[in-house]
């Protein structure tokens, strides 16, 4: 694979990149490559603030009764890192970017059936991320993510509205990417790709739009309520109105749980193109993995009342609850048992993506065994509320869905961007985010146990050891997510070209330049017989992109 | 979108119609994503009231005394024995009609009986903005307009109200705010069915102009099936509003 050299404007190949380089070329496209890109800088944006917030409650926890920051201000900084971090980047993360980019190029069409109303989605999420930073800016709010009644509907004296509305926005740009998605799965399929040919990311995605589409807009009408209840005085969720605050947990939970599986569900999704490709190896039960992803949504759409266990709610309800809770565990584990089966006597590499598909595996099934603790109703009333919950949630949302997306960025990055990262650095990356992560939140699991309570801007100093690991690991963490921003965008520059499948993995993606033409294909490609690596050529390894990596 | 070099190539494969957008092959699949599209924008907005009339219909459960009342208020506003409700209802239903028959229409070619159509439901649709800002006026003039410092019933609703506290042993201060409740839902309720309507007319002003420029024919005219298939839904939610909200006795 040699070097391609700088050859003249007429001679280069035209890439959905070098298209047009104006900046309204890029600010009008319909491209879903170039709004995902979009997507992806506004999102590590996001990211970047949420992450500023986590880095204050830390260095205020570090000791027991911190004068660093006023008791106000931390809860303004817990929402903050809370609402930027679930509904400004986990939740678009990899569907925005990811998903935009590879929907259309795994089913082999020439785009989302909905161009412009790609575009729209993304003017709106910026809309949203903008009203919250700007809330922030102005004064910030201090209900915490989750918004409960009546403190956000009546006595908080922050910018609450304005947050609320931020992500309400927000939360239609969600509703049409997924709206986007579904019809592009049904109607835009190339010939021959059946939907059990589908790649698996595809079935994760497909998934996770039908919990977009359906939860979403109940956030809304919950959101529009406690925001007009504010604004007119009027009182749904208001006592002395005869309204009810645990109306709101509800609706709001109703869909803050489909949501964490929003998160989580396409994760899973890289994770098996990830383990299939660099195992090279045809995934161990396909049809368990693609309908695994459906059962979740489903069975996620009952469990709603978990989080409500101590709010009130009959003990007969909270079985029930238990019960479902304990049920959407099974699908998740069958997927991990399917995953497990294809690593074994694959033909492993241990590149940067695979590393971040490992660490998935082992984190998602530590935070997965914990939810199975807090589901269980007599843990859960010792537990809830405390830092137990907060690693729990951590290990999933972190230790899974940002190792994922991570995992994914670097997978694909040769083909997004026609440039090789160097994959040493990758690793070095790799290790020191695991450590820094499970320092920063394996001791919480024993604070929450121990019974420090979370949300707290202070704490009995019998706990300040297990607070000091964990703000020492978050800063191996930041490090660790420094480290990619850095070498990826330096290998834009100065990295190497990657040919068309660098990986010598399955897909139609990989059938393609990269990066691939704005219209996608030469020609719509007939569909493939999904992951056939028994019958593939691997071309690469003599001429390695990644130096020192042996396939066993 | 700009055409790439690999353009001439594709086209050639693929000589492109120039009503179908780039992204599909043919009419058929637009036309069948564009519908596809519809019904799950749809199905979204099917959540988005149904927490509301899911909240409703709990509060109703548990309040019962006061929606009763709420109901008694809201049906007494009538036109020729016809209550406002019972009005809208006709209205709306017609209009369902008569976009169908545009529908019709667009498949056929009619174009003035299309145009004529697009231009009943519209009056139609105004009709029920008009008769629902009536009954707006009306509860304002009521005082059953709820929020702090606005809500301030007339005479013989509260009359109504403290008679039945009597009846059915409730707290009359209880019941007083239960029933500031069911208007909270009310307004909420009717106002978003409002709010979707004139959309809704938007969307129709749109189909109108474009109908004028003669720009639906047999062939391709899928923009007034699924502007179509949106009007019908919100039909729909009035249908389910007006018994729970008009009815309940």
């Amino acid at each position: 694979m040699a070097s391609i050299a700088y050859l003249p404007e007429y001679d280069r190949p035209h890439t959905y990149l070098n298209d047009r380089y104006s900046i309204w070329s890029w600010l009008l496209t319909r491209d879903h490559k170039r709004i995902a890109i979009l997507y992806m800088i506004t999102i590590t944006l996001n990211f970047a603030i949420g992450g500023m917030a986590a880095v204050l409650i830390r260095l205020q926890l570090l000791t027991p009764h911190s004068d660093l920051i006023e008791a106000d201000t931390y809860n303004k900084l817990f929402t903050t890192h809370g609402v930027m971090m679930v509904f400004f980047f986990l939740v678009p993360s990899i569907p925005t970017t990811l998903g935009n980019f590879l929907v259309p190029l795994m089913i082999g069409a020439r785009d989302l059936a909905f161009p412009k109303l790609n575009l729209m989605s993304w003017y709106l999420f910026v809309i949203g991320s903008a009203m919250v930073i700007g809330d922030v800016v102005a004064g910030g709010f201090d209900t915490g993510w989750t918004f409960y009644t009546p403190y956000s509907s009546t006595f908080s004296n922050y910018h609450v509205v304005l947050g609320i509305l931020g992500v309400f926005v927000a939360g239609f740009s969600s509703i049409l990417t997924g709206l986007n998605f579904i019809v592009t799965v049904h109607k835009m399929r190339c010939p021959g790709m059946t939907w059990m040919k589908l790649p698996l990311f595809i079935w994760s995605m497909y998934a996770t739009s039908l919990i977009l589409v359906l939860a979403t807009p109940v956030l809304a009408i919950t959101l529009a309520l406690v925001a007009l209840e504010r604004i007119f005085g009027v009182g749904i969720f208001d006592p002395r109105l005869g309204g009810d605050p645990i109306l709101f947990q509800h609706m709001f939970w109703f869909y803050s749980h489909p949501a964490v599986y929003i998160m989580i569900l396409p994760g899973m999704g890289v994770v098996s193109e990830l383990v299939t490709s660099q195992c090279r190896k045809h995934p161990f039960g396909y049809g368990f993995i693609a309908f695994s992803s459906l059962a979740i949504a489903i069975i996620g759409f009952g469990v709603w009342a978990h989080h409500m266990f101590v709010a009130g709610i009959s003990m007969y309800g909270g079985i029930v609850f238990s019960l479902m809770s304990f049920m959407v565990a099974i699908p998740s584990a069958i997927k991990v048992f399917n995953w497990t089966a294809t690593l074994y006597k694959g033909s492993v590499a241990m590149t940067t993506p695979m590393l971040y598909a490992l660490g998935f595996i082992g984190l998602f099934v530590i935070g997965g065994l914990t939810g199975l603790w807090l589901a269980a109703l007599g843990l859960d009333m010792h537990v809830h509320d405390t830092y137990f919950v907060i690693a729990h949630f951590h290990y999933i949302m972190v230790g899974g869905a940002v190792t994922a997306y991570l995992g994914g960025v670097h997978f694909w990055w040769p083909k997004m961007t026609g440039k090789l990262y160097p994959d040493g650095w990758g690793k070095i990356a790799a290790f020191i985010l695991f450590l820094g992560f499970n320092l920063t939140f394996f001791p919480q699991f024993i604070l929450g146990y121990l019974g420090m309570p979370r949300r707290y801007y202070a704490y009995p100093p019998e706990f300040q050891v297990y607070n000091v690991l964990s703000t020492a690991g978050a800063s191996i963490l930041a490090f660790g997510y420094l480290l990619p921003l850095c070498y990826l965008l330096w290998s834009l520059k100065y990295g190497a070209d990657a040919d068309d499948n660098p990986h010598d993995a399955a897909g139609l993606e990989w059938q393609t330049s990269s990066p691939p033409p704005t219209h996608n294909f030469h020609t719509i490609p007939h569909a493939p017989e999904p992951y056939d690596y028994a019958n593939m050529e691997f071309l690469h390894d003599d001429i390695r992109p990644y130096p020192g990596v042996k396939h066993t | 979108m700009s055409h790439s070099a690999d353009a001439p190539l594709a086209v050639a494969e693929h000589p492109h119609d120039p009503l179908v957008a780039e992204q599909f092959e043919d009419l058929d699949q637009q036309h069948q994503a564009g519908t596809l599209g519809m019904w799950t924008f749809l199905a979204t907005e099917v959540l988005f009231f149904g927490g509301m009339i899911c909240g409703y219909v709990i509060y109703r459960h548990l309040y019962f005394e006061a929606w009763h009342q709420g109901s008694v208020v809201v049906d007494s506003f009538a036109f020729l024995g016809i209550s406002a409700g019972g009005w809208n209802t006709a209205v709306l239903l017609t209009s369902s009609l008569t976009v169908a028959l545009a529908v019709r229409a667009a498949q056929l070619g009619q174009h003035r009986v299309l145009v004529w159509m697009l231009i009943l439901t519209m009056i139609l649709g105004v009709g029920f903005l008009a008769i629902k800002a009536s009954e707006y006026t009306h509860e304002y003039h009521e005082g059953v307009v709820p929020g702090w410092g606005f809500f301030n019933p007339d005479e013989h609703i509260r009359h109504d109200l403290e008679h039945a506290a009597d009846q059915s042993g409730i707290n009359p201060d209880l019941l007083h705010r239960q029933f500031q409740l069911f208007w909270c839902f009310y307004f909420f309720m009717t106002g978003t069915h409002a709010l979707h309507m004139i959309i809704g007319l938007g969307l129709f002003t749109y189909l109108l102009v474009q109908a004028l420029r003669h720009r639906f024919t047999p062939v391709k005219h899928a923009p007034v099936e699924i502007i179509g298939l949106y009007w019908h839904f919100v039909d729909l939610v009035w249908i389910f509003l007006f018994p729970l909200l008009y009815l309940i006795r």
